[in-house]
């Protein structure tokens, strides 16, 4: 292995913390930070198998699938002997297949993602003891993969307009899987095209002639033998996406296919023999496992993040450009102030996430813990709140990625650099598991019927500002400080759900329609929705992480302290107009933030290498050749391409079959 | 084109349509006569045997390899028959910002190896070779006897020229240059076709003679033998690898070892080094923008061309798409009656004109100061390539942003590579850092306007594109007004006020004891916004004259939607930087207010014509390469019917599951 660039280990020399403890810290401690080495190293047993050969993005579409197969099974053999020597537990391999680990030993997805992420979790949420006896050791074995299939090609965001039936038949006690139409089939789920042979089907539960809605079944589609799909069952993979090329989406659709009724799962509504029908006792313990994924994608969008900001950050210090003054030598581009607006607002971005995501997490376990023992209270609360976090987690961490692919300039752009790639990754999630635009909205309707009834009902924690800014005295007076940046956003929050509900008052009253003024309203309702995110991902930021710095050495609270402002300040900055708009600040308080904020990047700029060390992802698991953590960015470029097989040739065969005779006129 | 129905609601949508499509698709082509060429040109490709794709396996489940060597079939077939055209017509087309040849992306579908033939190595040779260079080169790579690339960007070294290192030192004794590269950083890095395709080369190195460095020139350089195509000796040449997108595109790199050319191998139109080594200077050294300036000026053109492919997929897919019931019993609305999503849309596809009429008012200022050059003037030249470098920045930031969001907008469909909106993506994105990086871009206009402004403040007059300053010199916050005008305006106090924040921080930096250059970093954050407003208030001035001048000229239905999508963008970007104006001018909460009543007006204005606007881009259905953008609405059909084409759905089983999968899972049952 080569030497480290000169340049990152300078810039590791004058880090004023130390990123180790920032590192514990980030793991949620030493135990954990260790448990997560410990899974690297149990990985790079195999490193050759797993991280070796040409790569993924020089292959044909099917050689890429048969290659991400190779390597989940390698993986899984792995994980099993990992599980069986330390008698670890199922969070393990969660930890393994999702999150960075996973995403990364295939940098585009795993045929088995699904398997962990929706199939198995659905399953142990919604099947019976009996039918959790019949199927759960499967799962967990792996002697069974499956899917889990709700979105059909015509239908996503509408969970009622699914096509799919299942009609019961009592004289046979079986249901009838059926997909009436081409747009019924169900088209996405990840694993299903040729890998799964099980799955979690969403359907229209027909009985007695009635439907009763959607509700979910366990449908075997593979022989377990021979892998040939059932009669009845068409499947196969819906194509090449701009991402996540490992996880063979697939298609699949039903012939009156006949499944045993016992295979609906039955832990809330049943259909008994005769074909009667039993409603759930509580059908909203379902919504648990939705808001379930929509924490992990917060999760998954600071990994992402981490990622871009870790290679953004080691080449802004490599590379160098441009002389800024005449006779010296070129600078390291990290050096200059508009580069450093990119790369640390992106690292500012990646630590209110973190602690964003954090947070949510603990109020998932709260409210669902709650929800278990009957008291919905604060469902809806937890809903608006997992909904708007991970429209502007997605949101945020494909723009930051974006901005720090760009400020890598051309190299960026390169596969190579992974940049590419972890963008296709994150941008997925903005439109799967909810839109974010319907997300939004799904928020903006909670925060219109907490302002309506605000007189009424107490509030919720995370809308009790509303009441607070809009009590008659409250200052306005606007306050250059975290807290006064807060406060504003608050404001503008407020005022704006207001503003929203005055106007579709006014319009209802004028003779339109609730749905249609509900309709010409959403744009305002989005932004409406937005601020309040922000509102939340700020003062949460700031929140946790000063209660975290009390226990932090000095010197790192003191750089946390400053992520903390910048953050503050960057999206001030950025939302200027809401501020000018519904808040007393002024031109003089603007050009003293612009000057707050050149201050911040100042002080922030000697630690950018360490804040991105901290992260501690292995030079196996970043995949980039600009921002491996010895900084050898041109060595690798060239090593990377020279792998290409058109390199392995000095002359491609299309010159002799078809540039010659063109160039030669005898084409 | 009918062989199937056409999906009803896309029916309903154009009987309701209120203007004349074909007229609207003149006005894009720049009249009926260069539709009918351009409609020749396509009828023409896409007829010629071999470059319809129609049932191939498509491009994107080839290997990186195969892909390259369909790419080169293709580009061949295409290339021979563009050529026999454009002898038939004896024309230039190619150099001025027309769709007429647009088909070649459709047949390519990524970026062809042979674009920076036609794209930078012809002009290179046009613009800077004497006459006896020309008459020798210039015959031969028109009818693409030899194919060439031009290799300036370095592994290490992008922006700033001066520091390639790459070196050309003359040998006297021998009247050659030695060409060298005399690190791993300074091999040629990024240019499109070097790596496989190009036999010759427009190389960009350090000229030394008689021991002295003169910076860079450009050298005409053979890298391949034209009978083998084997790399000359002392040549290192290969491909980069694949990137986000230009798969095609065979980017290269290329290395020197002491390689040897003749000394009338230096492109000697403006320096020139004579036989005993002599470097002679070119007279004019702002002569040589011209090229630089030529490219930007036609991303411009390119990237709305791009956004029109892009909005015509978005908005039919939105005629076609259903979803939800806001009201009980009813049926589910198509996705484009929501008003989240024509905020998505019809911005973008209000873009896509703006950036033309823009680029085409570009393009003849552009042409107007090249006639100047040629009779000594070169007063025009800063003040040009200013604007070429924010133009070329900002829109191609904006187009990336707006294709972005029409690949949002289609949901998880737009994420599929058949949709053709990511490879769209990859394409445009590359635009934001090629031919110069944005930010750079964007300080190379601010330096121009902090010049101006210090003309401005002592009281000299000004080129005509920054003559607005001196207006709001002494004008603290400029009066509202509820109009187009009123919004131009208002941009332009944006750029002065802006400008001057900038200027005055620049100041206080120096001030502080930083010298210039320091002072300069240290308010760059600031400079760039100010670089973003000026180019803001040019792009709404500009086009709105534009859109005005058409509109008046076209019948009257056309004139209102071409009106409408013009105060559509003056009125989003005036919601979208109401922060700046609220500091700059004299606008209230109340007018903020009546802005975004008439923003939501004019989606619900542009609705019932938002399939005909699309359609007029006449896109033909082998050019969008989308299934979800198709003319019929075909769209579940389309999407189920190119993923029946993947190898991997040809079999029911794949080999995979013998090899690793089953073992697997017996290995659990045990």
């Amino acid at each position: 292995m080569g030497k480290v660039n000169e340049d990152l280990v300078k810039e590791r020399a004058k880090c004023t913390f130390n990123v180790e403890e920032l590192t514990y810290f980030l793991d949620g401690g030493k135990d954990k930070t260790l448990e997560r080495k410990e899974r690297e190293r149990v990985i790079l047993t195999k490193r050759e198998e797993l991280f070796g050969g040409v790569p993924d993005e020089y292959l044909s579409h099917k050689e890429k699938y048969e290659n991400s197969m190779r390597k989940a099974v390698t993986l899984f053999g792995l994980l099993r002997k990992h599980q069986q020597d330390n008698n670890t537990d199922l969070t393990n391999y969660r930890n393994l297949l999702s999150g960075v680990l996973g995403a990364s030993i295939s940098q585009d997805g795993s045929p088995f993602g699904l398997h962990y992420i929706m199939f198995m979790p659905v399953f142990m949420s919604q099947a019976d003891e009996k039918q959790q006896e019949k199927w759960l050791h499967r799962a967990l074995n792996c002697s069974i993969i499956g899917s889990y299939a709700q979105t059909e090609l015509g239908h996503g965001t509408f969970i009622r307009g699914l096509e799919t039936t299942a009609t019961y038949d009592p004289s046979t006690q079986e249901f009838v899987l059926h997909s009436p139409t081409l747009t019924s089939y169900k088209w996405w789920p990840g694993g299903l095209g040729n890998t799964a042979n099980y799955c979690i089907v969403i359907a229209q539960l027909y009985s007695k002639g009635e439907c009763h809605g959607i509700h979910s079944f366990i449908v075997q589609v593979r022989d377990e033998d021979t892998h040939m799909p059932l009669p009845g069952i068409k499947v196969g993979e819906i194509g090449v996406k701009m991402g996540l090329n490992s996880v063979n989406n697939g298609f699949l659709g039903f012939e009156n296919v006949r499944i045993p009724r016992t295979n609906m799962l039955m832990k809330h509504a049943k259909v008994l023999e005769d074909g009667t029908y039993v409603k759930s006792k509580n059908n909203k313990l379902i919504y648990g496992a939705m808001v379930f994924v929509r924490v992990v994608i917060v999760f998954d969008s600071v990994n992402y993040l981490a990622k871009a900001i870790t290679v953004g950050a080691r080449y802004s210090a490599v590379r160098r450009q441009s002389q800024l003054k005449e006779g010296e030598p070129e600078r390291q581009i990290l050096d200059y102030v508009t580069q450093q607006d990119k790369i640390l607002s992106a690292i500012a971005a990646c630590y209110a996430m973190k602690m964003n995501a954090r947070r949510l997490w603990d109020t998932f376990n709260i409210i669902n813990d709650q929800l278990h023992q009957g008291n919905m209270e604060r469902l809806g609360e937890l809903h608006a709140l997992a909904c708007c976090l991970k429209a502007i987690s997605t949101t945020d961490s494909s723009m930051f990625t974006t901005l720090c692919r760009l400020a890598c300039g051309g190299h960026g752009y390169m596969t190579s650099s992974n940049l590419p790639p972890t963008y296709a990754l994150t941008t997925a999630s903005c439109t799967y598991e909810g839109d974010n635009t319907v997300l939004l909205l799904q928020t903006a309707r909670f925060l219109l019927k907490t302002w309506r009834q605000i007189d009424s009902v107490p509030l919720t924690p995370t809308v009790a500002y509303l009441k607070t800014v809009s009590a008659p005295g409250h200052s306005d007076k606007w306050e250059s400080s975290v807290e006064g940046i807060i406060r504003g956003f608050q404001i503008v929050s407020m005022r704006k759900i207001s503003s929203c509900l005055d106007s579709m008052t006014n319009k209802v009253m004028s003779g339109m329609s609730q749905e249609d003024a509900w309709n010409t309203t959403s744009i305002q309702l989005v932004s409406a929705a937005e601020s309040h995110s922000r509102m939340i991902v700020i003062s949460t930021f700031y929140e946790d992480m000063s209660k975290a710095m009390k226990t932090m050495s000095a010197p790192l609270a003191a750089v946390m302290n400053q992520l903390i402002e910048l953050y503050a300040v960057y999206w001030t900055l950025e939302r200027l107009g809401d501020l000018l708009q519904y808040t007393s600040i002024s031109n003089a308080d603007v050009i003293h933030l612009r000057s707050w904020y050149e201050e911040l990047l100042r002080k922030i700029r000697p630690n950018t290498i360490g804040l991105v060390d901290a992260f501690d992802i292995i030079d196996e698991l970043l995949q980039s050749t600009l921002g491996a953590s010895d900084g050898r960015v041109y060595e690798r470029l060239m090593e990377e391409a020279l792998k290409s097989p058109l390199n392995a040739e000095p002359v491609n065969q299309s010159f002799h079959k078809y540039l010659k005779p063109f160039m030669q006129g005898k084409l | 084109m009918a062989e199937h129905k056409v999906c009803e609601d896309l029916v309903k949508e154009r009987k309701q349509c209120t203007f004349d499509v074909q007229e609207l698709i003149n006005l894009i082509d720049g009249g009926a006569q260069a539709t009918q060429e351009r409609k020749d040109v396509e009828n023409m490709v896409l007829s010629t045997p071999g470059l319809s794709s129609k049932n191939d396996v498509p491009e994107e489940y080839l290997s990186h390899k195969e892909r390259y060597e369909n790419a080169i079939r293709k580009a061949c077939i295409l290339s021979e028959c563009v050529k026999q055209y454009a002898e038939r017509h004896n024309t230039m087309d190619a150099f001025r910002p027309t769709n007429k040849y647009r088909v070649m992306l459709g047949v390519v579908k990524d970026v062809s190896p042979f674009m920076l033939h036609m794209g930078m190595f012809v002009p290179t040779i046009l613009s800077q070779s004497d006459p006896d260079q020309l008459a020798e080169w210039l015959p031969k790579a028109m009818s693409m006897q030899i194919l060439g690339t031009y290799a300036q960007t370095e592994l290490g070294h992008g922006t700033f020229l001066r520091g390639l290192e790459t070196t050309a030192t003359y040998d006297p004794s021998t009247e050659e240059f030695i060409i060298h590269s005399p690190s791993l950083t300074s091999y040629k890095w990024w240019p499109g076709g070097l790596a496989h395709t190009a036999n010759h080369c427009i190389v960009v190195a350090q000229l030394y003679t008689k021991g002295q460095c003169y910076g860079v020139h450009p050298f005409f350089v053979q890298i391949r033998d034209t009978e083998t195509h084997m790399p000359l000796p002392g040549i290192k040449v290969g491909e980069i690898g694949p990137k986000m997108g230009f798969q095609t595109a065979n980017n290269g790199f290329l290395g020197f070892d002491h390689f040897r050319i003749p000394r009338r191998s230096m492109l000697m139109k403006n320096a020139q080094v004579l036989k005993d080594g002599t470097y002679v200077k070119a007279k004019n050294e702002k002569a040589t923008y011209g090229t630089m300036v030529f490219v930007r000026v036609l991303i411009l053109t390119d990237v709305s061309y791009e956004l029109s492919r892009a909005a015509t997929i978005a908005v039919r897919y939105s005629a076609v798409r259903h979803q939800s019931q806001p009201k009980p019993g009813e049926p589910e609305p198509q996705i484009l009656d929501y008003v989240t999503q024509q905020h998505k849309l019809f911005i973008g596809v209000a873009t896509s004109h703006i950036f033309r009429v823009t680029g085409h008012w570009l393009w003849d200022a552009y042409s107007q100061t090249l006639k100047d050059v040629g009779k000594g003037n070169m007063d025009q030249l800063p003040e040009l390539h200013a604007l070429a470098c924010c133009l070329k920045a900002v829109c191609s930031r904006d187009a990336t942003a707006r294709i972005e969001e029409f690949r949002l907008s289609c949901g998880g469909h737009g994420y599929m590579a058949s949709s053709n909106l990511p490879i769209i993506n990859g394409i445009v994105s590359a635009t934001i850092t090629y031919e110069g990086e944005y930010t750079v871009l964007m300080l190379q206009t601010a330096r121009f306007l902090v010049k101006a402004w210090k003309q401005a403040t002592q009281g000299n007059t000004m080129t005509p594109t920054v003559s607005y300053l001196v207006q709001f010199f002494n004008n603290d916050r400029v009066l509202w007004e509820n109009t187009p005008s009123g919004i131009i305006s208002g941009f332009k106090a944006i750029a002065a006020g802006k400008t001057k924040a900038a200027y005055d921080s620049l100041h206080n930096y120096e001030k502080t004891g930083l010298d210039y250059e320091d002072a300069w970093n240290s308010a760059s954050v600031q400079l760039v916004n100010a670089s973003e407003a000026h180019c803001r208030a040019i792009l709404c001035e500009v086009s709105w004259k534009e859109m005005v001048r058409y509109a008046t000229n076209a019948s009257p239905n056309l004139g209102k939607v071409l009106l409408q999508l013009a105060e559509l963008y003056l009125v989003y970007w005036a919601l979208e930087k109401r922060g700046d104006l609220l500091m700059y001018s004299t606008i209230t909460r109340d007018d903020i207010a009546r802005l975004q009543a008439r923003y939501e007006e004019l989606l619900a204005l542009i609705r019932p014509n938002a399939v005909g606007i699309v359609d007029a881009f006449d896109v033909r259905d082998e050019i969008l390469n989308s299934t979800l953008g198709a003319y019929d609405g075909r769209v579940y059909e389309r999407l189920m019917e190119e993923a029946l084409k993947s190898p991997l759905n040809a079999e029911p089983v794949n080999q995979s599951f013998h090899k690793y999968l089953k073992p697997m899972m017996m290995k659990a049952k045990l």
